[in-house]
């Protein structure tokens, strides 16, 4: 092919070599979504589809459903009993009971729903300020462009979890407390890769055909560079969620994030931190629960990545 | 001669070079077009051509009004492009239209074709559903594809399949003037004969003015009327297909000649006379730019030479033929 | 004739000793949507000193088989399937990896299209030009790589070598980069060089000191090179003979004179006909409707016959053996006899 700086495609990776289905030019075509979905299928990372959708998704949406106890009062007579498969466990508490005899698996289960709540909310809003100001700053530069630069770096490296101290101590632990801290934390990192993909984009020929056809500004954001960032917005958020409930869990065990008595993971490790050694389920099952669900988040946002790589989309040959 | 449909004066185009973070300071500047003229006729080609980094597709943003240029203007029909707003600015969005190099690149992988060709159209009138749907049908038909190829997405389609949705596109609301930046050159030799002849066709037929940047010599001889050979950011030598390619004059344009590959192994390239590589354009020679690479330069070619007529319509910036040397 | 017997090389008497000869080479590449027979049995013989043109459209195989004969194809889709390829006498398929290792560089060697993938971006030049040499040579000491790399970049004619080996990659101009590639190649004087399109990255200008450069390398020290190009004018500039290669098979092979006076092919014709031309002006190009056949699904008979425009009957049925024209012109082509040229 005459084209001028064509990648060599034998170097593709297996891959590409197996995905791919080229065009009568040797240019890579795209298959229908379903179709590369069912050929792919194999490589879907189903277990850690299933712990998301199983320890996180499921009982945060269904937690009245699922369970009868009170999440924060507790039965005091049955303070401290373990799991059920313990000497001294029933199964009226499967996965045993804190030191004020409220069960476990109700508290995780409501938990789930803090960790689902508070990483969605900050996560939109993260995602629709950082990616607006991302596609602000990387569409149309000058001093937009070096005015948000700024303010990435700078929220990039605020200690985050000296900013939540200070602001804690200032006003006090809240619901809408943690969810600003986060979000404010977690908007940088979506307004730097818009921003990046914003840039390459802008200068596609495509964009430039817009332009030329007369189409506004407003409009080619829209229309043009937006669709062509989803996927890396997409990704990132997935990656986010981890990020957001190992934050929330971080400044809930330190004392600065939900307040007490609401269920939340991190509260619920710290709770159980001086009983480590003797009633070990306490920090244990909300540990664990933080462990699955975080590197579950992050391996299915791996897998995303790979799935909507550029490579697979049309992207010419730049 | 025709009546100019638009000119070129005197326009530059320099990017600042600059180091460290958010702006910083400026070190330099690149001038990746400096100073150029040319005047498109109605109806008919001018092709740009040079190598690689002279300033080919920086002169079609800048006509396009897709840069503002650092000096100099651009006139369609006496307007200055470049100070356009509101209703004159959607005149000169319908009125000049642009096909690129990449079609791969060129078109939005996400947007249905249908909506790719109606593009320039929704976006400077006001038209019914039906209307759009009829024209976009039509204006594929002209382009030789069917009208329910409307539905699909540019990945469906093979490069010169794709170029022709670009000129599809470009063509919907019959502008005046179509800027076509290297519209071949990623395209299979088999195809870019029948794109070339497609343009041709359409030219004939609608009487659109076309700029043509290329690095192809025979796609210029096949297409333009006009040539303006670049080098390092400025004209050195423009006049007509024939006198250019029967009579060039500029040592450049003359190297390029020699260095174009044989039709036939019976031609083989008997001597190159261009040496070496274009010098960094953060750093240019001074006086005539070409003097680095030139086989016949001279002591005076340290100043800048200046642009002659040597014949009718054919200029040379070259001081082999100011009348002093000549 | 059956479309698995091999097809025969045209120069069954090649001018001089060959030190190439490829008999009914077939690569294929197994991908989850068919298997893709990228290169379906091509046979022919390169003697040294001789430089070979390869030409075809984009995605007929040209850069697999260039890949095939360095034992390069893709992992693991590509395979080469059958037929052999004989370097001085030994059937290059045969050898083991390591051996294959010595031979790549030493024996044969290649240049890709962009010297932007050769190229390892982090490393100086130097460096990585005293890679390539220590394939070869594991015990050199490191004044004698010195000397070998300037010496390398000299015959390459790069000006000041010294100081170029300290260079990175994103220094240097696209026509230097592949210099230095062409350096590294070059460097253990390989009796046979594979350009897979070299100077299609590089201005006019560059391209033409670029294939001046070549010729020059094989004047001074006999490789034999294959030159693979999708651009007659690349041909016409440097080939002895000619292949058309069209989805995955030779078409015609010849002379390269003959191939532009006297083409037997109608896709050669088309081909030639197709192109603008510099140094006279055409009224109107001749092209070529419909796109070549999917390699995943090819037709029985002649694989141009949907687009041709002399086809017949026998065409669409019957694979095509091949013609001889003259001892070393030959065309795989029914009616390549009757077919007018040059054409109405
Ligand atoms: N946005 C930019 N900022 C800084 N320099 C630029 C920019 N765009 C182009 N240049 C420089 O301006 C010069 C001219 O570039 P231009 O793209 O116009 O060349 P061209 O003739 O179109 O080349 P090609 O044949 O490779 O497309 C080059 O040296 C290039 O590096
Ligand atoms: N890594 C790969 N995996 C699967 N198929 C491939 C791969 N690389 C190439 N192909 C297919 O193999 C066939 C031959 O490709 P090849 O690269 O040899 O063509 P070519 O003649 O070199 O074309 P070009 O002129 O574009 O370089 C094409 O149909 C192409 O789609
Ligand atoms: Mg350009
Ligand atoms: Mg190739």
């Amino acid at each position: 092919m005459s084209v001028r700086n064509q990648p060599a495609r034998f170097e593709s990776d297996t891959d590409e070599a197996l995905e791919l289905n080229f065009d009568i030019q040797g240019h890579p075509v795209r298959r229908p979504w379903w179709k590369v979905w069912s050929k792919r299928n194999n490589r879907v990372p189903w277990v850690s589809i299933f712990v998301v959708l199983f320890v996180l998704v499921l009982p945060a949406l269904l937690a009245d459903v699922i369970t009868t106890h009170d999440p924060l009062r507790g039965v005091l007579a049955d303070r401290l009993t373990p799991p059920f498969w313990m000497e001294g466990g029933t199964t009226t508490y499967p996965l045993g009971t804190d030191k004020q005899g409220r069960d476990i698996l109700t508290r995780l289960i409501y938990g789930a729903r803090i960790s689902l709540t508070v990483s969605t909310i900050t996560i939109l809003i993260g995602a629709v300020v950082g990616s607006t100001l991302g596609l602000l700053a990387g569409y149309f530069g000058g001093w937009v462009d070096r005015f948000v630069s700024w303010l990435i770096d700078t929220f990039l490296s605020l200690p985050h979890v000296l900013l939540a101290l200070v602001i804690v101590a200032a006003i006090g632990p809240s619901f809408v407390t943690i969810v600003a801290i986060i979000a404010v934390t977690i908007w940088a990192s979506f307004a730097r890769q818009v921003r990046g993909e914003t840039l390459s984009v802008r200068e596609t020929e495509y964009v430039a055909r817009a332009h030329v056809a007369g189409t506004t500004s407003w409009r080619i954001l829209l229309r043009h560079v937006l669709p062509n960032v989803a996927n890396t917005l997409i990704v990132l958020a997935t990656l986010q969620v981890g990020v957001v409930i190992l934050e929330e869990s971080s400044l809930s065990f330190i004392g600065a994030g939900i307040p007490r008595p609401n269920p939340s993971w991190g509260v619920m490790v710290a709770d159980g931190r001086d009983q480590i050694l003797i009633s070990w389920w306490i920090s244990f099952f909300p540990g664990l629960c933080i462990l699955l669900v975080v590197l579950s988040l992050n391996l299915l946002g791996d897998w995303l990545r790979d799935f909507l790589d550029p490579k697979m989309r049309q992207r010419g040959r730049s | 001669m025709a009546e100019p449909l638009m000119v070129v004066e005197s326009l530059s185009k320099h990017y600042p070079v600059s180091e460290g973070q958010y702006g910083g300071r400026t070190v330099g500047y690149v001038k990746a077009v400096d100073g150029v003229s040319f005047t498109i006729e109605k109806g008919r080609t001018l092709a740009l051509v040079g190598e690689s980094g002279c300033g080919k597709t920086t002169t079609a943003r800048l006509v396009l009004r897709l840069r503002t240029p650092t000096g100099g203007t651009v006139k369609l029909e006496e307007r200055d492009v470049h100070q356009l707003s509101g209703a004159d600015l959607k005149w000169f969005r319908t009125s000049v239209q642009a096909v690129f190099q990449d079609p791969w690149a060129s078109l939005s992988p996400r947007m249905r074709v249908r909506d790719i060709v109606a593009e320039p159209l929704v976006a400077n009138h006001r038209v019914s559903k039906d209307e759009v749907r009829e024209r976009v049908g039509v204006t594929l038909e002209k382009v030789g594809m069917q009208r329910w190829q409307g539905d699909l997405y540019p990945h469906e389609f093979s490069g010169g399949q794709r170029q022709r949705v670009a000129l599809a596109s470009a063509l919907i609301t019959e502008p005046r003037l179509l800027v076509l930046d290297e519209p071949v050159s990623a395209l299979d030799v088999s195809v870019q004969a029948q794109v070339m002849n497609l343009l041709k066709d359409l030219q004939a037929e609608l009487g659109t003015a076309f700029l043509l940047i290329s690095h192809d010599l025979a796609t210029v001889r096949y297409v333009a009327d006009h040539v303006a050979v670049m080098y390092m950011g400025s004209i050195v030598e423009s006049g007509s297909v024939d006198q250019i390619f029967e009579t060039p004059r500029h040592p450049y344009t003359r190297g390029l000649f020699d260095a174009a590959l044989p039709t036939h192994p019976r031609n083989r390239t008997e001597k190159l006379e261009i040496k070496g590589e274009m010098p960094s354009p953060l750093n240019p020679p001074t006086g005539c730019r070409f003097r680095t690479r030139c086989p016949q330069v001279m002591s005076i070619c340290e100043t800048v030479p200046e642009t002659i007529e040597v014949a009718q319509g054919h200029r040379v910036a070259c001081h082999l033929f100011t009348p002093e040397w000549s | 004739m059956s479309l698995d017997q091999p097809m025969g090389t045209v120069n069954d008497v090649p001018r001089t000793a060959p030190v190439l000869e490829v008999q009914d080479l077939r690569t294929y590449l197994y991908t989850r949507w068919g298997t893709t027979k990228a290169v379906d049995g091509v046979s022919f013989s390169l003697g040294s000193g001789e430089t070979l043109g390869i030409v075809g459209e984009s995605g007929s195989g040209k850069s697999m088989l260039a890949l095939s004969l360095v034992r390069l194809t893709p992992e693991p889709a590509g395979k080469i399937v059958g037929g052999r390829v004989m370097l001085n006498g030994r059937n290059v398929l045969d050898l083991t990896d390591r051996q294959m290792r010595e031979v790549r560089g030493k024996e044969i060697s290649m240049i890709l299209q962009d010297p932007q993938q050769s190229l390892n971006p982090v490393f100086s030049v130097g460096d990585q030009l005293a890679e390539a040499i220590r394939v070869h040579d594991r015990d050199l000491d490191d004044k004698l790589i010195h000397e070998r790399s300037v010496d390398a970049l000299k015959s390459v004619h790069v000006p000041a070598p010294e100081r170029r080996l300290k260079n990175f990659p994103h220094q240097m101009s696209g026509g230097m980069k592949q210099r230095i590639v062409g350096a590294m190649a070059m460097a253990y004087q390989p009796q046979v060089l594979v350009a897979d399109e070299p100077t299609t990255a590089l201005d006019v200008t560059i391209q033409a000191q670029y294939l001046r450069l070549l010729k020059d390398l094989q004047e001074r020290t006999g490789v034999a090179i294959i030159v693979i190009t999708h651009d007659f004018g690349v041909i016409a500039e440097t080939c002895d003979r000619v292949a058309v290669m069209y989805a995955g098979r030779f078409v015609e092979e010849g002379p390269v004179e003959q191939i532009f006076d006297h083409p037997r092919h109608p896709y050669t014709r088309a081909l030639l006909e197709s192109r603008p031309k510099v140094d006279l002006k055409s009224t109107r190009l001749q092209s070529i409707d419909g796109q070549p056949p999917s390699l995943i699904d090819l037709p029985i008979g002649c694989r141009f016959a949907a687009r041709c425009a002399y086809a017949i009957e026998r065409c669409l049925a019957e694979y095509p053996p091949w013609f001889e024209i003259t001892e070393a012109h030959a065309a795989a082509c029914w009616r390549s006899e009757e077919v007018p040229w040059p054409s109405p």
